[in-house]
């Protein structure tokens, strides 16, 4: 008698937003949908180690970063086909009423470094805590804050919003520490 | 004044845009692929004592 349904069973609730997630990390659509199969794969195999009661859609996201991360270092080359899948594939209603352009802001989200989309998809746009984001990326709480706040100041000026900020904003931190985060698989 | 005033409104923009990309995905139908993943997933889990039926 279990308490908790199979968790696998609920994998498929998920895969709208592990989908989501991964094209914010991969910005390519094939990719991207090749690392979600990748996650649930890894998911199901190791399903042993997920703690029945707690947050099943984080531990996805920590599989699939990994994942990604881990791929990325193996393939050993920088993201160069980026297909621009957010900004292209899905088109949409023209901005009006003072709103971004869409367009616009999926094109300059998709240049932003890969630890400030992260955070900012993870916490903006999923709508984890600053704590549970942190665990997820294997960070100090302050990184994830202090890169999505760089996040959004450097969509702001990509976007030419903020007149009034200093251009130089500091993307010299790089993900060296947080590819470190314990591997599933 | 006017200038924090206007990078918390610039923020809180940028915010509800991320919200929107995001959920455009989210909310898109699923490849059947996934479902066909889950499906041989689940098959080469069968039970080898189970009694299903």
């Amino acid at each position: 008698m279990t308490v908790h349904p199979d968790p696998r069973d609920e994998l498929v609730q998920h895969l709208p937003a592990l989908r989501a997630f991964a094209m914010s990390l991969t910005r390519n659509s094939a990719g991207a949908d090749d690392l979600v199969q990748d996650t649930i794969e890894k998911a199901w195999k190791n399903i042993g180690s997920f703690t029945p009661g707690t947050n099943l859609r984080a531990w996805l996201f920590t599989i699939q970063r990994n994942a990604f991360y881990s791929s990325r270092r193996k393939v050993k080359r920088e993201v160069e086909d980026i297909d621009g899948v957010m900004a292209g594939a899905m088109s949409e209603k023209p901005a009006h009423d003072g709103r971004l352009a869409m367009n616009d802001f999926r094109k300059a989200f998709e240049k932003l470094p890969d630890e400030q989309r992260e955070a900012l998809i993870l916490v903006g746009g999923e709508g984890f805590a600053y704590e549970e984001a942190a665990q997820m990326c294997g960070v100090a709480v302050g990184t994830i804050k202090s890169r999505a706040n760089r996040g959004r100041k450097r969509l702001a000026q990509l976007l030419h919003l903020a007149e009034g900020e200093d251009p130089t904003i500091s993307d010299a931190n790089t993900v060296s520490g947080m590819a470190q985060a314990r591997h599933i698989a | 004044m006017t200038q924090s005033r206007k990078s918390f409104d610039v923020m809180r923009q940028i915010d509800e845009n991320l919200r929107r990309v995001y959920r455009e995905v989210d909310t898109q139908d699923v490849p059947d692929r996934f479902k066909i993943l889950l499906d041989k997933l689940r098959e080469q889990e069968k039970p080898q004592s189970g009694s299903l039926e």
